[in-house]
């Protein structure tokens, strides 16, 4: 399994000299199972560095989205590959009262969009519940996390090994002291012994104190939580839009300062691969 | 242990922090939590008592009608939300851990989460005044 960050900036985009170096655009990564099978991670506007990508010849895509909200999918509108009828695409989300496909309509039309979802060729719509199901070589777990609304983690797992992706999340809401009790912990099941974690760890703790309920994560707490859940790999992800890249490696600095770490960290950056 | 369904997850936390008491049980109808405010009228403090099963619920909290007459588990408020996913109100005699007796009016609700998956039943409780 080949991964690869494409968006990694949280909430909004934002380009401009302090963002180079991690990435401005938001959420999207691409994963590339062992049988050569394309799944998308979200649908920021990194998807339009996916695009391009895509092998010829390929004959099925398959988007993951974790929510609904516009950083997640502001992208999908400009996927190219949303328009052929060559290819044969699936989008997953996650299961709420109205179906994905209505839920998504709502931009996916005039006037936030020019173009109508039944427009698309993407007529494999899935509204995802908590549970396993298989693409190709990928066997995905999807579980619902603390974020406002709907939204899926997921865990991706290709020969054996583990890939988590969870770029929106609060585990820590509602915990007097945190890390808790893991079977009171969000995401801790799809956490569990992940080779690869890519993570939210948006806020630093003056932000999220004067953030609690807005749904994402400090890198001390996510980090904790990757320790005490065996995690090998932390990578950091939904950057914040206010956060230029020297604020982010001053923070990692920080934390890697502060006490010897049980888990490898490292901001997520934007064309950056990992293999597992 | 398997991880609560995050529904239950934040159900637990937004009950640690109401001053109604609250019990929660999961679909299997287990005692999962019950938080601060409960515990005067139960007897005991969650952290000691802990998690109950099912089948032992029954022989630990004994329950009966105001007058002391028994009433069918079936007719328990949490069962009737657990078993037929409706609410469920009564007063009723419980005995709590200390050993005393209390009258509580209890109000159960089924919790369903997203994609219609029975997770469990909450129940607010008090002692009328």
């Amino acid at each position: 399994m080949k991964v690869t960050l494409w968006g990694t900036r949280g909430s909004v985009g934002r380009a401009g000299e302090s963002t180079l170096r991690y990435g401005g655009d938001t959420a999207c990564v691409e994963v590339i199972g062992s049988d050569g099978g394309v799944v998308i991670l979200d649908g920021g506007s990194g998807i339009l560095h996916v695009g391009p990508r895509i092998p010829e010849g390929t004959r099925r895509i398959d988007v993951l989205l974790t929510h609904l909200h516009m950083d997640h999918i502001q992208g999908l509108g400009f996927f190219p590959w949303l328009r052929s009828a060559d290819v044969e695409t699936h989008i997953w989300g996650p299961i709420a009262a109205n179906s994905l496909a209505e839920r998504l309509a709502r931009y996916l039309s005039p006037p936030l969009f020019p173009l109508r979802l039944r427009e698309l060729e993407a007529n494999h719509i899935h509204d995802v519940a908590p549970g396993s199901f298989r693409i190709g070589s990928l066997n995905v777990t999807a579980d619902l996390v603390c974020h406002p609304g709907p939204t899926l983690g997921y865990r991706l797992v290709d020969n054996g090994k583990a890939l988590v992706y969870i770029p929106d999340h609060e585990p820590a809401l509602g915990h007097r002291s945190f890390p808790g009790n893991p079977r009171w912990t969000s995401g801790s099941d799809l956490l569990m012994h992940a080779d690869l974690l890519i993570h939210d760890a948006q806020y630093t703790e003056d932000e999220y104190s004067r953030r609690v309920g807005w749904g994402h994560s400090t890198l001390t707490q996510v980090i904790a939580l990757a320790e005490q859940m065996g995690v090998r790999q932390l990578v950091t992800f939904h950057h914040d839009p206010e956060h230029s890249d020297d604020m982010i490696d001053e923070l990692h600095d920080r934390a890697h300062n502060a006490r010897a770490l049980s888990v490898e960290v490292t901001p997520g950056m934007a064309g950056s691969s990992f293999n597992l | 242990m398997e991880q609560q369904p995050i529904e239950m997850i934040l159900l637990k936390h937004w009950a640690s922090y109401v001053a109604t008491p609250i019990w929660i049980t999961d679909s299997a109808g287990n005692l999962t939590f019950y938080n601060e405010p409960a515990e005067p009228i139960l007897g005991r403090r969650f952290d000691e008592a802990g998690e109950i099963a099912a089948d032992r619920l029954a022989e630990v909290f004994v329950t009966s009608d105001p007058d002391g007459s028994p009433i069918p588990s079936e007719e328990l408020p949490l069962v009737v939300a657990l078993t037929q996913q409706i609410p469920s109100h009564r007063k009723i005699r419980i005995s709590a851990l200390d050993g005393s007796f209390r009258l509580i009016e209890v109000t159960a609700i089924p919790i369903v989460g997203q994609g219609g998956r029975h997770l469990g039943a909450m129940a607010a409780f008090w002692e009328p005044g």
